[in-house]
């Protein structure tokens, strides 16, 4: 029969081979979904997986890739370094909402005036927009206890009733003749989150989930603080012990993500969204959470998890256009991909031996 | 203001309190056993769809209720073999849930919006429905509200009387030491994510097919999530599960009221207020952190 057994320590090579072993099965899964609801499954993962990139219109797809993984890795990165610590936020998309909020508001306020000041105010906005939702949850754990997790998500919904309200009400378009929404930012050259170099999908977003990236490795791999944060995940008594104070953790932690998921949300309304409206967010901030574990919490990996996952959200709209694959069907594969990615994990921290039953 | 009847408050009350009632008393469970489960949102969305579903297409109620708390229950398995087979993370399987519920339901959902579903009946309970203002409160809803209210008690008297509520307990506790004493921890465990997720189901479905009645996307729109908070609410005791789903209910229903009524304020900052209460209530809640089992979230593999 089969039998589990504990590793001393997790294995090396199933720490890196699990996310490719997820991804295939999840492949192979999604196809039988989609032979399940009347498509040719071959076609429909190679529309998802291969044609945006290699594909006929992929000189369009590919900018796109860009600017979908830009804010799921930006926010992946700072959730990633709560999740090492065992401080969950899964607000962050409350926090993007706030940031694009914040971002925006800065740019309507200031309107229609033309200055370089303009955009770097967004940014420090959208930023602070962002950490100030996650201070909450981070304040309220440290003061009173309270478990971030339920915090940081019902500031989710909270936050979507305040973009309603600006959206329909102090932030609507004087000129938009009753309609909802904000004015268009990408209108307004000083507010624009122009792409650096056109046609490339290089906005600024981009760019600055590649220094988050490079920041996070930075901090994870040589930084005492960064050893702090895997060391009160992995052994939190020991960490105590080493002089880590957790209340300090979680503010770093929550503040960090937060900051980031804002600047995400804000790059975003000024740029590829261009808008504050109704339905602005689009579940970033929970997408970012299977970013964040496809990349094995590592700051490279979620790099490469955050262009894989973008790649499906590109390829899901190609397949809903060409092939009438439902929306949900996408939403249902990336889910299916955390399922599995959590279940062969099984492999990077037990051994599976077969062996006889014998006497004891 | 004064359009209001005060009786249809409180009716309306109870019937806003039944979808995270059912849900929070199969979570509470779920936690007694020492496991969290943060999928509930995801269950419940998947025993909306499938509770309406079967209830359109079969045209009874029942059948759909039956329908919706095996969803849930069928979702809750594949927590239930990530956690407690494959070992995985509690937190991050929950998380996992929800998303992959959410998705499912909206799949599942396609071609079901804008229909109504089949009528569920008023219990007519005679005389005592006829009562002036009772009557109209207390003894005038469907027969799965009172099953809500009968599940309360079974579940404080299984916990607190019963062997299987000992053992339930015991695993919760200290899960090394019922192992020891040789029960089944897995198994215990599974058994209870399952009762947890077909709580939570037939909760999901309260909401599609009596309290709104129809489907729309993401229709449980938190309940899932609040139904968690309420279990921390409630120190993880039945009794106090009916007591704080009262108070979400009625925060609720007050709330769509002052919408209706016309406030100044405008509808959105009204609808934030069942999120910012649930906030407070953990807020004030967090200092009594005794009750929490002891084993809750954490992982049991026999060899350690």
């Amino acid at each position: 029969m089969l039998r589990l057994e504990k590793r001393p320590q997790p294995s090396r090579l199933w720490t890196y081979a699990t996310p490719p072993l997820a991804v295939v099965i999840t492949m192979i899964a999604g196809a039988a979904l989609f032979a399940a609801l009347g498509k040719d499954p071959v076609e429909a993962i190679a529309t998802i997986f291969w044609k945006p990139l290699f594909g006929e219109f992929s000189f369009y797809y590919r900018p796109q890739l860009l600017i979908k993984a830009a804010p799921l890795i930006l926010i992946a990165i700072g959730l990633s370094l709560g999740f090492r610590a065992g401080i969950w936020n899964i607000g962050a998309e409350g926090q993007y909402i706030i940031g694009a909020l914040a971002g925006a508001g800065v740019a309507l306020a200031l309107y229609p005036l033309e200055s370089r000041i303009v955009f770097p105010l967004m940014v420090i906005a959208g930023a602070l927009g962002g950490w100030a939702w996650a201070m909450i949850p981070a304040l309220l754990k440290v003061r009173f206890g309270t478990n971030e997790i339920l915090v940081s998500l019902m500031l989710v919904y909270v936050a979507e009733q305040l973009l309603a309200a600006m959206a329909l009400g102090l932030m609507k378009n004087p000129e938009g003749r009753g309609f909802p929404g904000s004015r268009n930012l990408r209108e307004y050259d000083s507010a624009h989150n122009a792409d650096i170099i056109a046609g490339t999908g290089m906005h600024w977003g981009v760019a600055a989930a590649v220094i988050a990236v490079i920041a996070a490795y930075i901090l994870l791999s040589r930084h005492s603080l960064g050893f702090h944060i895997r060391l009160a995940g992995q052994a939190p008594r020991a960490a105590r012990f080493a002089g880590v104070r957790p209340g300090r953790l979680v503010i770093f932690c929550l503040g960090v993500a937060g900051a980031l998921a804002g600047l995400a949300g804000m790059f975003e309304v000024a740029g590829p969204a261009g808008q504050i409206s109704i339905d602005f967010n689009v579940g970033y901030g929970f997408t970012a959470i299977i970013v964040a574990f496809l990349g094995r919490l590592h700051p490279v990996g979620i790099g490469l998890a955050g262009l894989l996952m973008a790649l499906t959200y590109i390829g899901g709209e190609m397949a809903q256009s060409t092939l009438g694959l439902p929306a949900a069907a996408i939403q249902l594969f990336q889910g299916m991909l955390l399922f599995f990615l959590l279940a062969v994990d099984l492999l990077t921290n037990y051994r599976i031996r077969l062996h006889k039953r014998e006497a004891v | 203001m004064g359009a209001i009847d005060p009786a249809l408050l409180l009716a309306a009350i109870i019937v806003a309190a039944t979808p995270i009632l059912l849900a929070a008393l199969g979570e509470l469970v779920v936690e007694r056993a020492g496991v969290l489960n943060l999928g509930v949102e995801g269950m419940m969305i998947t025993g909306a769809i499938c509770g309406f579903a079967v209830a359109v297409n079969s045209g009874s109620p029942a059948l759909g209720f039956v329908a919706a708390a095996g969803g849930g229950a069928v979702l809750a398995l594949l927590f239930a073999v990530l956690t407690q087979v494959a070992l995985a993370n509690q937190v991050a399987s929950g998380l996992a849930l929800t998303l992959f519920g959410l998705g499912l339901s909206s799949l599942l959902g396609q071609g079901y919006q804008g229909i109504k579903p089949p009528p569920v009946p008023r219990l007519d309970l005679g005389p005592l429905s006829d009562l002036p203002f009772l009557g109209r409160v207390l003894f005038s809803h469907d027969l799965m509200a009172y099953l809500a209210l009968a599940l309360v008690a079974v579940v404080w008297a299984v916990l607190k009387y019963t062997r299987a509520g000992l053992i339930l307990r015991a695993v919760g506790e200290n899960h090394d030491a019922a192992h020891a004493l040789g029960y089944k921890v897995v198994r215990v465990r599974v058994l209870a994510i399952l009762f947890g997720g077909a709580c939570a189901g037939l909760g999901g479905a309260y909401i599609s097919l009596i309290r709104v009645p129809q489907w729309t996307e993401g229709m449980t729109s938190g309940a899932g999530w609040i139904a968690l908070a309420l279990v921390v609410f409630a120190s993880w005791k039945a009794g106090r599960v009916l007591l704080g789903a009262w108070l979400f209910g009625g925060v609720t229903v007050l709330q769509l009221n002052l919408q209706a009524a016309g406030l100044a304020i405008p509808v959105e900052y009204l609808s934030m207020s069942p999120y910012l209460i649930t906030i407070l209530v953990l807020v004030i809640m967090a200092r009594d952190k005794s009750r929490a089992p002891a084993s809750l979230g954490r992982v049991f593999h026999a060899s350690q």
